[in-house]
């Protein structure tokens, strides 16, 4: 049985809809310049740094670490049955950061500098967060 | 001298009724605010004919310059967040100087505090699908803007072993000088220890930590020097400014432990011909104590990394090597959503020598910097007098 899912949900265009289309294929998608070889974030049809329109789509690595982090005490709407959680800011392999949230992991435990993988969190039939877990050692 | 330096001087300045208005509007805030500026600059409306204003309704200018009975010759309403009127400040001198307008009226109001019990809220987005937020922070229950002045925090406390009583300091600081002004909302004793035992808003930053909410606005006017030699009360010069912003979301912020305040101050200063060590008074943007510590590294007071230590020992309290948020700033005096005006009336008060009890001895400069948006712009005004 499923529960209606009453959080905010992305407000999706098309300048985004291939990011959003990654997602739920579990893979994440990031906008890199044919012109001067950068990533950007959050995607654009052009390159902010150099202003070529000549940009595509690249399937990213899904690894990176924990640039900086806050536990909310006080919800967003639509968030007041998860307090505490935290708000993370991940800094990508390929150079970009976003907004996520870090997930099998108590939030005591997620520090500046973790490395962290993306998994794919499917809140809706139609949509699909990408969140973030510790990377676990392997042997 | 930079090329708007001295050309123009703030004259008038004057905040409405401060604090919970439920019986007033914002545009009645705005009209009592004006009206005590003008009667501080001794000049009349008539005289007004540029128009700058900022607020959160679409097309407010115009509904603000029809209620006031203004129809101006040079309007603006440049809107970059709680920094407003720091850029309101630097286009009404240079409309000034390069004679678009004579006598130029910044103001605001806002009553954050009564439209939050009558449940009328605003957001900082208006939900509309170009709005990054929309799409990559909402939906991880980010909101703005505890959380985000808190990421950025946390990174400081990482990269430069900043603590919680080190930004306690500076809520301390702002309460001692509040406790002088009888305007203030919170005037009672407060400790560091009384800080870091208030209820945690979002990780490092608690409720002290915080800025105020309150009703209440503000009204600044700025004229020529020809005019403002003439005038009630002894001119306040305008000697530098400069503006910035680098993002809009917290996720675009270049580096979270860099504001644009390192932009706007460096033009601030270029232009004034100043630096940090010539400034009496600093009124900085305190929407919370991180706000101020990484303002004081971006200006110039300490280097990037420093400001913890800084501000121990209460240097920015009354009796401080580096006198702060002299009215007892948006932590302890008041917030109303964009502070930036108070800085510039706190400022030109201090300059003129009317803060009684709080009064700064022998204050010739002062240095006003408003923050906007999730530590997105900076405006900066240096001021002085003769």
């Amino acid at each position: 049985m499923t529960t209606e899912y009453k959080k905010p949900l992305p407000y999706i265009h098309t300048e985004t809809r291939a990011y959003w289309e990654g997602a739920k294929a579990h893979e994440l998608l990031l906008r890199k310049c044919r012109a001067c070889g950068r990533y950007h974030f959050y995607p654009r049809e052009f390159c902010p740094s150099c202003f070529s329109f000549d940009v595509e789509w690249v399937k990213a690595s899904g690894r990176g670490t924990v640039y900086s982090v806050t536990v909310c005490h006080h919800p967003a709407p639509g968030f007041g049955k998860d307090v505490p959680y935290n708000i993370v800011l991940v800094e990508l392999e390929e150079g970009v950061r976003m907004m996520s949230t870090v997930v099998e992991c108590a939030n005591d435990d997620v520090l500046i500098g973790m490395a962290v993988e993306v998994v794919y969190d499917d809140v809706t039939p139609e949509v699909t967060l990408p969140k973030f877990r510790p990377v676990r050692k392997t042997n | 001298m930079g090329v708007l330096t001295r050309k123009a001087a703030i004259v008038g300045v004057s905040e409405s009724d401060l604090g919970y208005t439920p019986d007033k509007t914002f545009l009645q805030l705005i009209a009592e605010a004006t009206n005590r500026a003008l009667d501080d600059a001794g000049l009349k409306k008539s005289d007004i004919d540029g128009f700058f204003s900022a607020g959160w309704i679409t097309m407010e200018s115009i509904m603000v310059a029809e209620y006031l009975g203004i129809q101006p010759a040079y309007s603006d309403n440049t809107l970059p967040g709680g920094s407003a009127f720091e850029f309101h400040i630097e286009h009404a001198v240079a409309a000034i100087s390069a004679g678009l307008c004579e006598t130029a009226l910044i103001c605001y109001a806002e009553t954050p505090l009564s439209d939050r019990k009558r449940r009328m809220g605003r957001s900082f987005t208006t939900g509309a699908p170009q709005e990054p937020e929309e799409q990559f922070e909402i939906p991880y229950g980010q909101w703005v803007p505890v959380p985000t002045y808190a990421l950025a925090a946390q990174r400081h406390m990482y990269q430069f072993g900043t603590t919680s009583a080190q930004l306690a300091e500076i809520a301390v600081a702002a309460r001692k000088w509040a406790s002088l002004n009888p305007l203030a909302a919170m005037r009672d004793p407060l400790s560091i220890e009384d800080v870091l035992a208030s209820p945690m808003m979002s990780t490092p930053l608690r409720l002290r930590d915080c800025c105020l909410v309150n009703d209440g606005g503000g009204a600044v006017i700025v004229t020529t020097a020809e005019r403002a030699v003439n005038l009630r009360k002894k001119p306040v010069w305008i000697l530098g400014c400069g503006e910035s912003h680098t993002h809009r979301s917290i996720t675009g912020m270049p580096d979270l432990t860099v504001t644009p305040a390192k932009f706007s101050g460096q033009r601030a200063f270029r232009m004034a011909g100043l630096s940090p060590s010539d400034i009496d008074v600093l009124e900085l943007y305190d929407s919370f104590t991180i706000t101020v510590l990484l303002q004081l590294e971006d200006l110039g007071f300490c280097p990037k990394g420093e400001g913890g230590r800084f501000v121990e020992g209460q240097r920015l309290a009354p009796g401080g090597l580096q006198p702060a948020n002299t009215g007892g700033g948006g932590l302890s005096c008041l917030h109303t959503g964009m502070f930036g005006i108070f800085l510039l009336i706190e400022a030109a008060r201090q300059l003129r020598g009317e803060c009684g009890d709080r009064q700064v001895r022998e204050a010739k400069t002062a240095l006003c910097n408003g923050i906007g948006g999730s530590l997105a712009s900076s405006g900066t005004v240096i001021l002085g007098v003769d």
